[in-house]
């Protein structure tokens, strides 16, 4: 009888909401290739972290006061007297961290499958729209705590737009609302941190996932999964998302979490990249701090702007850093997506790219001293080498045949006998030079040189085989 | 819906005229939102002269004092350093200040109304960090090159002790003098120019 209520309610909701169909469209049966690795996982923990900033933020709002002569107190009070204040403001300021972690991940991740590439175009704006909006909400939250670093960081930034030709000055004091950074910047900031940005954010989360379920994920063979089908119009090489990748995706959150607490917890200020000690003083518009530098996710993109010594001609720099990541999925030219079958020039030209970002990103913590600016000038035209001779070089590479079908993954314990095989060889022969005392210790297993180069030389020419 | 009979052309006429009209609209509504954002009326007001007496300071001494929430310096340079900044013209990027920011009483070699009182606006012109004041000659972080001046931390921008800024350094123009003027010998006021200028 009762039962029978419950499924009356149930109707008279689902008559009235479409709830089974949406379920169905995106979870139940959405059909996502059965490939998936381990950088699949950022997409899901990116709208993880999202949750978490925003929850955290809505509690972090009850005792923050966005005005010049309170914030910085209002911070401390919650650091010190506001029960698990701590806890709740560190999970913010290492969410914020991780969600650039993450979110570098995952666009990597579309850089080495192609994932950018055709139907996806319109997937891969949105999720540079995301960034950016991303970047804005990071920057304008970093203001409000008010401190040294806060307040010359965002005196920097907002600088940044008076290099603009003829309207440059009157824009940067429209953004600032004073002559210099104050009170009234804070405030507006404020606004735009916790109202306007994020709203832009849930939407163009909407839209990106909207994108996405339309053209059908990417995989790591870069292939369509929609091309092979079977009699009932299912792809035969998809799964369901639910249950199949909810639950995949729920041992990554798990890992996730792992290393999250383990920095909220035991290592909030990561020495000094995610928290910068120079925020620990109060905004003082009448110094500057010795060395000056922006949080580490922005490192690659400031010191490019540092590189070039020009005020216009660097702010251009920088902000083309960006704008050339949209033009991605026109620049590359190969008729293959995934790395798999991608000739070795874009191996090459990708590797390359990852080290001139990372070191562009380290140069951008370290103060300018002129061979750095050097090393930064280097690195400055292989990021944009990357991008801007991709035309070319994605034109003339030998890609190799892509398969009509998904190729499989050899799983965990199909390897484990290779490995097996390899732990041996490093340590064949070590019984013999054991001295007796050692026998029963750590010792009595003595490493094998020879076979500890072998192996050496074999991996390294497995790397290089893979990169031709 | 049935198109039969219809004067297309007034159709399209009418969606465009009303586009167009809604477009003005949201035009002339965006106008308030976008203008509360400029310096309000009491920001406006705050930019009041400020006056700093001078009469206690030693020499080679650097003050700092608010003006519109920016930092002021007021130097006291000493002989030796009004000799060097003579010699300094080759390495400098505006040396006669034809393109930097300046009162008429202050576009002159040395940058100021009185030589020795050195007045100037203390935020790089590049991307408007406050330099710091390193008098010293040679130290060992800036090399044998720096003959003393104002060395901007966040981009490594050179400006002498007149607030000129040297050659191959990011920030293009000198330091910006505000418009000040003596009210006594030992009394400045910041914020106004002298007044034979301001006539």
């Amino acid at each position: 009888m009762k039962r029978n209520r419950v499924t009356e309610c149930n109707d008279w909701f689902l008559e009235r909401f479409p709830l089974t169909k949406l379920w169905n469209e995106h979870m139940a049966h959405y059909y996502a290739p059965k490939n998936f690795n381990f950088w699949y996982f950022f997409g899901s923990l990116a709208l993880l972290v999202l949750v978490n900033q925003i929850l955290t933020g809505i509690f972090l709002t009850m005792n923050y006061k966005p005005d010049a002569k309170l914030a910085f107190d209002s911070v401390e009070y919650i650091m010190r007297d506001v029960n698990w204040g701590w806890l709740i403001r560190y999970m913010h300021s290492t969410g914020s961290s991780a969600f650039f972690i993450v979110v570098y991940l995952h666009m990597f991740r579309g850089l080495l499958y192609g994932s950018f590439k055709h139907p996806r175009e319109l997937v891969w704006i949105f999720g540079m729209l995301l960034f950016v909006a991303l970047m804005a909400e990071a920057f304008m939250g970093y203001l409000l705590p008010w401190g040294q670093m806060s307040y010359w960081g965002a005196q920097v930034i907002i600088s940044l737009f008076s290099a603009i030709p003829v309207i440059g000055d009157d824009l940067s004091l429209w953004l600032r609302g004073d002559y210099v950074v104050s009170d009234a910047t804070l405030n507006r900031f404020f606004a735009f941190h916790v109202i306007a940005v994020p709203l832009a954010l849930v939407m163009l989360v909407f839209l990106h996932i909207v994108a996405l379920h339309e053209v059908g994920s990417n995989n790591p063979d870069g292939i369509e999964i929609k091309d092979s089908k079977d009699p009932w119009g299912h792809p035969v090489d998809g799964i369901p998302f639910h249950p199949y990748y909810t639950v995949k995706d729920l041992v990554g959150v798990g890992v996730f979490m792992l290393f999250f607490a383990t920095v909220i917890f035991y290592i909030p200020e990561m020495g000094g990249y995610f928290l910068e000690p120079a925020n620990f003083i109060p905004a003082d518009p009448m110094k500057t701090p010795e060395h000056i530098a922006p949080v580490w996710y922005f490192t690659p993109f400031y010191a490019i702007l540092r590189a070039i010594p020009d005020k216009f001609a660097g702010v251009i720099g920088m902000g083309g850093a960006i704008v050339v990541l949209f033009l991605l999925p026109w620049l590359d030219r190969s008729p293959v997506k995934s790395i798999r079958y991608r000739g070795g020039i874009y191996k090459k030209a990708l590797m390359l790219f990852v080290i001139s970002f990372i070191a562009l990103g380290y140069l951008g913590t370290q103060p300018a001293t002129p061979t750095a600016t050097i090393v930064a000038r280097f690195f400055t035209a292989i990021y944009f080498g990357f991008f801007l001779l991709m035309p070319l070089y994605t034109r003339w590479e030998k890609t190799k045949p892509v398969p009509k079908r998904l190729t499989t993954i050899h799983s965990l314990e199909e390897q484990l006998p290779a490995l097996i095989e390899e732990i041996t060889q490093i340590k064949h022969g070590s019984t013999e030079i054991g001295h007796s005392a050692f026998k029963s210790s750590f010792f009595a297993i003595r490493p094998n040189p020879k076979g500890i180069r072998n192996l050496l030389s074999r991996l390294a020419k497995n790397a290089k085989g893979s990169l031709d | 819906m049935n198109n039969e009979g219809v004067d297309q052309s007034k159709r399209q006429f009418l969606t465009t005229a009303l586009t167009v009209v809604g477009a003005v609209g949201t035009g002339y509504l965006a106008v308030p939102f976008l203008a509360q954002m400029q310096p309000s009326a009491k920001t406006m007001a705050a930019g009041a002269p400020v006056e700093v007496d001078i009469s206690k300071m030693e020499p080679g001494q650097l003050i700092r004092v608010a003006w519109r929430g920016k930092p002021v310096w007021i130097l006291n340079r000493t002989p030796q350093v009004l000799d060097t900044l003579i010699t300094l013209d080759d390495e400098l990027r505006d040396p006669l200040s034809l393109e930097s920011i300046q009162p008429d009483s202050s576009k002159n070699p040395a940058r100021s109304i009185k030589p020795e009182v050195f007045v100037a606006v203390g935020l790089c012109t590049h991307l408007g960090c406050s330099p710091t004041f390193r008098p010293e000659i040679a130290p060992n972080d800036l090399g044998d090159k720096w003959k003393g001046g104002f060395f901007c931390p966040c981009h490594g921008s050179w400006f002498d002790l007149a607030g000129r800024v040297y050659r191959g350094v990011p920030a293009p123009t000198n330091l910006e003098i505000p418009p000040y003027r003596y009210i006594t010998d030992t009394q400045l006021i910041i914020g106004e120019a002298p007044e034979e200028e301001s006539v």
